[in-house]
């Protein structure tokens, strides 16, 4: 999204988090404040109303989840945002939106952790969260942002997948990402790909609300259009109506799955950066995709043909892009703010050739380029 | 035309041609609040697409899946919090959440204040049985003290809410009290409520015989109902609009918090407040009006 045309913009991260959500067609806001994702919560108060939308601060995550469930039920294009400990009160909810098949977006500004943690340090611990944070065996994307640039492109591409398989997705920022300014060329809105989710085109009486096609993703009417129907938290046929069959069960859940299957070439997303020659590859996301970055071409100057991955799409686990890019290293890196939830799934997916070195940080610093050429000397 | 024949109501507005059995004990007042939900959205004649019945986890969560509106069965407890955003999506919908007094106010408790306080357009229908009655007879926060619930095998010592009287502390700007003894008044109530804009609460006496009843020496379906009929006090001729006489009689309003107690049916509160819906369109205008021309694109 290159847009040379538009001005250049100074802007945080968490500002451009609803720049991307307002262009993507967000209308629903509903929010707790918490550090370090509130300046969502604020914007999102200040430009809503006047694109028509709508803004509610609830009384906690929980009930804001629900609301912003609700209103994409109800038709609208909705969006949460919080950090770790309102994350983890948002996790019954979202597994309402997988099953019920509610497009929705929610932010999750990492922050320092377990519990209060470290309220204005950046942390990666909700990797897993995001992926199995609610009960039940679900599947659910998950997407990482680095960049300001990228808090805008990767909004409206959470919208735009939310909408055209009719899942929640977890978009993952940091503090430092939420925080840091900088200068930002955004796309003119009309340059700016929306995607909106498929109504049915049938008469009322011939709609079935959770029909399987050939995407396995139904059309999705909103209250109030005529389409009466019903939707549930409990597993349920193709009516939406409870069911105890084995066989429907089996169908519907296994179709929550196949969905996004389907869509996995669309759906993962990774940035190669110098990996064509590379014998060490960097495995990293987020803010700490910058600094490796950075460490590669310091790298690169020293002599080390190092390479970066940067893994966009977290889940599903891009398996087989990951394994292409790194099929010519020797070993790779997986440096994260934690102590090691990317690390484990890049072991599970690498054939055993390729040594996998981690390094973990988490005291609240982020990881430096300089901290990653010394190890990538050391390997 | 609006029918009051159950027949006729039955017709129009259940599923009846849809495949599930439904899950409610027989002679359970869940089945006279669904009656009377129908009655009061018939005597008001509604559109069925307008309509969005949200309920919450209980057996009165169970009651959107059998009516033939748009309807939503959420998480237990959360009921209120989802129909906030569905309000806020398409407020010209007629919004109605159907609870348990467990989902309301335990659990829910604090999205069920937060509503009274918001004053959205919601009416939220509590169907207080005083027990848990879908996990099998656990004690509620409307559980009378002394009484005995499974984890209360030896007696409640806990002192319980008064659903109405919060709501009417809460904001709720309409708050009535009725029982499924008083059916006719209950239906009125509901149409009341449905009607009323802003956030309307009824709150509904309701019989749990099986895990409620039966454990407290209360009998079957029909003697409670008999004990509503002998303990509740109205608080005004039903179709009265009067509630400055009600004011006057909540002097007389006993929380239901032993089982002697008597307690208050009718409207307790009807007061005028601004609503969120309306409120918040003046501050749409109000950014229209601060927003510059150039700002076409928002995002500075
Ligand atoms: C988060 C959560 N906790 C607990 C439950 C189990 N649960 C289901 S219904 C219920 C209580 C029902 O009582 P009430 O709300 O009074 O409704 P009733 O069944 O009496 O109509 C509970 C505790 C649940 N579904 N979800
Ligand atoms: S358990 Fe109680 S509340 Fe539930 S259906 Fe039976 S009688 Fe009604």
């Amino acid at each position: 999204m290159a847009s040379p045309d538009q001005p250049r913009l100074l802007m945080q991260g968490n500002e451009a988090v609803v720049a991307g959500a307002i262009a993507a067609g967000c209308r629903f806001f509903a929010g707790y404040p918490i550090t370090p994702a509130s300046e969502i919560a604020e914007l999102m108060a200040t430009r809503l109303p006047a694109h028509g939308g709508t803004f509610i601060q609830m009384e906690d995550e929980i009930a804001s989840i629900a609301a912003a469930i609700g209103a994409s039920l109800a038709g609208s294009k909705a969006m949460t945002a919080t950090s770790g400990p309102g994350f983890s009160l948002m996790q019954e909810n979202l597994g309402f939106a997988c099953i019920a098949e509610a497009p929705l977006v929610v932010v999750n500004v990492m922050r320092g952790g377990p519990s209060t943690g470290l309220p204005t340090s950046p942390a990666q611990g909700d990797i897993m969260q995001a992926r199995w944070g609610t009960h039940g065996d679900h599947p659910i994307i998950v997407l990482a942002t680095s960049s300001v640039a990228d808090c805008f492109t990767l909004t409206v591409q959470a919208f735009n997948f939310a909408e055209k398989y009719r899942v929640p997705v977890v978009l993952l920022s940091d503090e430092v990402v939420a925080h840091t300014r900088e200068a930002v060329r955004l796309p003119a809105s009309d340059q700016v790909e929306v995607v909106d989710r498929v109504r049915p085109s049938v008469p009322p009486e011939w709609y079935i609300p959770y029909e399987d096609n050939s995407r396995g993703v139904p059309a999705m009417a909103a209250f109030g259009d005529g389409y009466r129907h019903h939707v549930t938290g409990l597993v349920h046929d193709q009516r939406g109506f409870p069911t105890q069959r084995p066989e429907e069960i089996d169908a519907f859940l296994r179709r929550l799955f196949r969905k996004i299957t389907n869509g996995f070439y669309e759906i993962h997303m990774l940035r190669a950066f110098m990996m064509e020659d590379a014998e060490i590859g960097i495995i990293a996301c987020g803010s700490v995709a910058r600094s490796a970055r950075r460490a590669v071409v310091m790298a690169r100057q020293q002599g080390i043909a190092a390479g970066l991955v940067q893994l966009i799409t977290l889940f599903p686990f891009p398996r087989q892009p990951l394994v292409a890019a790194c099929s010519d290293c020797r070993a790779v890196l997986v440096p994260e703010m934690n102590m090691g939830q990317l690390s484990r799934e890049v072991r599970r997916v690498l054939p055993d050739a390729i040594a996998i070195h981690k390094h973990n940080r988490i005291d609240g610093q982020l990881i430096t380029p300089d901290e990653l050429v010394k190890k990538l000397i050391s390997i | 035309m609006p029918s009051q024949s159950m027949a006729e109501l039955r017709r129009r507005y259940l599923r009846h041609d849809k495949k599930f059995p439904h899950v409610w004990c027989p002679g359970c007042g869940n089945g006279i609040v669904l009656g009377a939900l129908l009655r009061g959205i018939d005597r008001l004649a509604l559109n069925k697409d307008d309509i969005v019945l949200v309920s919450g986890i209980g057996c009165s969560g169970r009651m959107p899946t059998y009516t033939d509106f748009n309807t939503l069965h959420t998480t237990h407890g959360r009921a209120l919090a989802f129909a906030t955003g569905v309000k806020l999506a398409r407020p010209e919908l007629h919004v109605l959440v159907v609870m348990g007094d467990g989902d309301a106010t335990a659990i829910g408790g604090n999205h069920f204040i937060h509503a009274a306080r918001r004053n959205l357009d919601l009416t939220a229908i509590i169907i207080n049985n005083q027990i848990y009655g879908m996990t099998g007879g656990q004690t509620s926060p409307t559980t009378p003290y002394g009484s005995n619930a499974t984890t209360a095998p030896l007696g409640h010592i806990e002192h319980a809410f008064s659903i109405a009287e919060l709501a009417v502390t809460a904001g709720a700007s309409f708050v009535a009290r009725g029982t499924v003894y008083h059916a006719t008044m209950l239906d009125r109530l509901i149409s009341r409520a449905i009607g009323h804009v802003g956030f309307s609460v009824v709150e509904v006496m309701s019989n749990c015989h099986v895990q409620f009843g039966r454990r407290n020496g209360l009998g079957n379906a029909v003697q409670m109902l008999q004990w509503f009929k002998e303990h509740a006090i109205p608080l005004q001729p039903h179709d009265a609009k009067g509630t400055a006489e009600g004011a006057a009689r909540m002097e007389t309003a006993l929380p239901p918090d032993s089982l002697d107690d008597r307690f208050t049916i009718g409207v307790l509160a009807e007061r005028d407040k601004p609503n969120y819906i309306k409120e918040y369109d003046k501050i749409r205008h109000k950014a229209d009006d601060k927003r510059p021309a150039d700002a076409q694109d928002d995002r500075s």
